[in-house]
């Protein structure tokens, strides 16, 4: 049984770049977590160092391109949360019912560490439309200050790669996570993030998982309002309608240039045209002129 | 420079190519060690010209790019990028 997303999510996801689920995962997965996940740590530096000894448990980390079906036991931290509905419907919508393994990684934030990783994307520059996506799981509260990620909202169509962004300290509307035991944030796998200072006298504890995709990620959320939400003529500039998509997939970050806003939107429109099908929806005409005139002319 | 004098750099990113347009991300770097006046609040200005009015001077303004063809809708790195320093006393 899962919870498919809603299409309201779906465009949310599209215009920020993260989807949040505060305090979806039950108390009992998220103590296993505390055990499980520096555990996998720990396991990933011993493998890492070649000091996996004979006797010692088998590596927790899997091959990337490893089924998530079978990447995980159903007894484990990890794949009992997966098994959330709200979580299963999650990654179902967003990158189908057949993902494979990346990679993941427990984050361990000392109590009092002062120090904050440099603001980055994950890995490299990405041209594909097609994408994927990493979970944060936050087994534990975490209080504002207390180490909870930075993430740039809306920063996740940006072509940057690793720590090309790193020199920006502070941007107007960034987040810094707090929220509740068992909250789960899904972030497209371009967004800006950054580990942060933890002032709290607990260490704090983050599970992230990268999933890739293997099958076009095309109308596999709830779309039973899709149809009549999802109109192509959307143009603040002449008829608008708050019920249709485009109210959402028009949320402007308050770190935008306006000439950056615009083009956020045409990326926008291609990114909602790969997930709906629908190659003639745009936001606010500027595709579709451009195409309206794209055979008008003579070649020079 | 005089030789007790040390370097503060204050990166701003504003809405436009204007320097009275709004700042939308900043970045402080520091090399009294502390020994000089530091940013305050969770913005320390609104816009470029009120950092210039606060005794920061411009050195370097980001040059206006013409679009690379077809890339011309690809945002990447913050764009209206203007690098300002003040010179501190440290003695």
């Amino acid at each position: 049984m899962t919870t498919l997303l809603t299409t309201d999510q779906m465009a949310s996801f599209v215009a920020n770049g993260y989807l949040r689920f505060d305090a979806a995962v039950p108390a009992a997965i998220n103590e296993q977590a505390m055990v499980e996940l520096p555990l996998l740590l720990h396991s990933w530096l011993a493998q890492l160092m070649g000091s996996h000894v004979a006797g010692d448990a088998a590596p927790i980390t899997m091959p990337s391109g490893t089924t998530l079906a079978d990447a995980y036991s159903p007894d484990s931290a990890i794949g009992r949360m997966l098994a959330v509905p709200v979580i299963a419907g999650a990654v179902a919508s967003l990158v189908g019912e057949h993902p494979v393994f990346d990679h993941h990684f427990a984050h361990l934030k000392r109590p009092h560490d002062p120090s904050s990783q440099l603001l980055h994307c994950d890995a490299i520059v990405d041209r594909n439309t097609a994408f994927d996506i990493q979970l944060f799981w936050f087994p534990h509260d975490v209080e504002p200050g207390a180490g909870g990620t930075r993430f740039v909202p809306g920063s996740h169509l940006r072509q940057a790669a690793a720590n090309d962004v790193a020199r920006y300290q502070h941007l107007v509307g960034e987040q810094y996570f707090s929220g509740p035991a068992g909250t789960v944030l899904i972030f497209h796998h371009g967004l800006w993030h950054a580990g942060a200072p933890n002032d709290s006298d607990r260490q704090r504890v983050m599970g992230k998982i990268r999933l890739n995709p293997t099958e076009p990620q095309v109308r596999m959320w709830d779309l039973s309002d899709l149809d009549a939400r999802n109109s192509s003529r959307e143009h603040v500039f002449a008829t608008t309608d708050a019920t249709q998509v485009a109210t959402i997939l028009r949320q402007r970050q308050p770190w935008y240039s306006e000439q950056a806003y615009r083009h956020e939107l045409v990326q926008r429109s291609k990114l909602w045209r790969y997930l709906s099908g629908d190659a003639q929806f745009d936001l606010d005409w500027y595709l579709t002129r451009q195409q309206l005139r794209s055979g008008l002319e003579v070649t020079m | 420079m005089k030789p007790d004098q040390r370097q503060q750099v204050l990166f701003l990113w504003l809405a436009e190519p204007s320097l009275s347009s709004a700042v939308l991300a900043w970045a402080f770097y520091d090399g009294t060690d502390g020994r000089g006046p530091q940013p305050t609040g969770e913005q320390p200005y609104a816009d470029g010209i009120a950092a210039m009015g606060d005794g920061w001077r411009v050195f370097q303004v980001s040059q206006q790019q013409r679009p690379i063809a077809g890339e011309e809708h690809l945002n990447a790195h913050l764009v209206n990028e203007f690098v300002l320093e003040r010179l501190i006393d440290t003695l």
